[in-house]
């Protein structure tokens, strides 16, 4: 009980809002850190799953690569970028950090994204193609509208996966609200050890929350029109 | 990373054979534990969502909720309670199998055929034979598919562990980057995706013993 009065005094104490280690900062940290880590992730998965899927060619890598994401574990990755960040000269931190994120990001929406070009009903694909669309209006005009809550949903997989691990990007120096939970256990502060773990979970459980919403919208009005009618 | 030093010394590697071996060891404790209890536990709350279907949306919200949970978040939230023991790697590791492993074994229960159920009520079977006799040997191929992923999850989070003083291969990776030592981290890392390919692999083999009817892998 007393570990929940701190906790409580911990997030009423003003001087956490202030100078580099404020909460503000901290959260706007680990945003940009998974944004940019999920953006990168999307610029390199989304084309390679499109042409993938339009193509059909490398099926299995496609389907694949989400369990061998699976598989390596998190605190590696972090571990691995930082000898890539120090080849290039670019220290610790942020970029060890989004070295490590990046490639977490990739196989569930590279996956999904096979996944989804793949499952366009042949119907439409055929109907577009009868319609004189090119090979690249057909991807950008049919597969993709139709196939995007799928990799939406792909998205929100790889964007919780990388809220969760820039935590571990404090082990490398770098910023985020994994800061006060590395520091709390190093310095045995279980307040703010605790209050931590608390925004951690609490940022991951929204930005779930925000992409499911996101993938709602992101239904084709065509097809949300359609399923309203059954 | 410090200059001069090569990325790999394999003379640290063969001089540290006995320590890789017992971190092998840790490792595969903490993920044996952890599937094991997991597996326990999804059993008795997937024969509760079979029994009484209205429990299956609040079940998945919170084994959902807890799997969203970053990892080091949860381990976090459990110190103050747990210290820095294997129970608090444990309850973490646990939490996180059992999300995948009702949603297999609820959907491998649920996608037994009808009429293989009807043929069997027809032979007499009380519904505890039925579970035991035809039901968990039809999802058994599911059930399983569920197991390999939540496996490799757990081998990949043990790692993680290694910040509560636990970790397997996860604390020559931990090491690793607190020494600036690259073979070390390296070496940790390797091992671990290996012991889950190792494991998968195993799991495959074993799924097609149980299950020699399902051609699917």
């Amino acid at each position: 009980m007393t570990l929940f009065v701190d906790v409580v005094k911990w997030f009423f104490d003003p001087a956490h809002y202030q100078g580099a280690d404020a909460v503000q900062t901290r959260v706007v940290e680990h945003l940009e850190l998974s944004g940019a880590a999920l953006i990168a992730g999307a610029l390199i998965a989304v084309p390679i799953g499109l042409a993938l899927g339009h193509t059909g060619r490398f099926a299995f890598l496609a389907v694949n690569v989400a369990n061998i994401g699976r598989a390596i574990p998190s605190l590696a990755l972090i571990a691995l970028g930082l000898p890539v960040a120090f080849a290039l000269q670019l220290g610790l931190g942020f970029w060890p950090t989004l070295f490590a994120l990046v490639p977490l990001a990739i196989p569930p929406i590279l996956t999904n994204t096979y996944v989804a070009v793949r499952g366009v009903s042949r119907d439409s694909v055929e109907a577009a193609r009868g319609m004189g669309f090119s090979e690249l209006g057909l991807l950008g005009r049919v597969e993709l509208p139709l196939a995007l809550p799928i990799i939406l949903s792909g998205t929100r997989t790889a964007a919780v996966n990388v809220v969760a691990t820039a935590t571990l990007g404090a082990l490398v120096a770098g910023g985020g609200l994994g800061r006060y939970i590395v520091d709390g256990l190093a310095l045995q502060e279980y307040d703010r050890l605790f209050a931590g773990a608390m925004l951690v979970a609490l940022l991951a459980i929204v930005v779930e929350i925000a992409f499911g919403k996101l993938e709602r919208i992101a239904v084709s009005p065509g097809i949300q029109r359609e399923s309203a009618a059954f | 990373m410090i200059p001069g030093e090569p990325l790999i010394r394999w003379d640290w590697i063969a001089s540290h054979t006995d320590e890789l071996a017992l971190r092998l060891v840790e490792h595969v404790e903490l993920t044996v534990i952890a599937v094991s209890v997991g597996l326990i536990v999804a059993f008795a709350l997937s024969l509760l969502i079979l029994r009484l279907p209205r429990l299956e949306a609040p079940v998945t919200w919170v084994t959902g909720t807890l799997y969203t949970i970053p990892s080091l978040a949860l381990f976090a939230l459990l110190i103050p309670y747990t210290g820095l023991t294997i129970v608090t790697a444990e309850i973490g590791l646990v939490s996180y199998t059992l999300l995948i492993l009702i949603r297999n074994i609820v959907h491998g229960i649920r996608s037994v055929p009808a009429d293989v159920r009807e043929a069997a009520i027809g032979m007499g079977y009380t519904p505890r034979q039925m579970l035991r006799h035809i039901e968990l040997p039809l999802a058994l191929a599911v059930i399983i598919a569920g197991v390999r992923i939540a496996t490799i999850s757990t081998i990949g989070l043990v790692t993680v562990t290694a910040l509560i003083g636990q970790g397997g291969f996860g604390y020559l990776i931990l090491i690793g980057i607190q020494r600036f030592f690259s073979t070390e981290l390296i070496a940790g890392a390797f091992l671990s995706v290996a012991l889950a390919i190792a494991a998968d692999g195993l799991l495959v083999l074993v799924q097609r013993r149980l299950t020699p009817w399902a051609h699917v892998v």
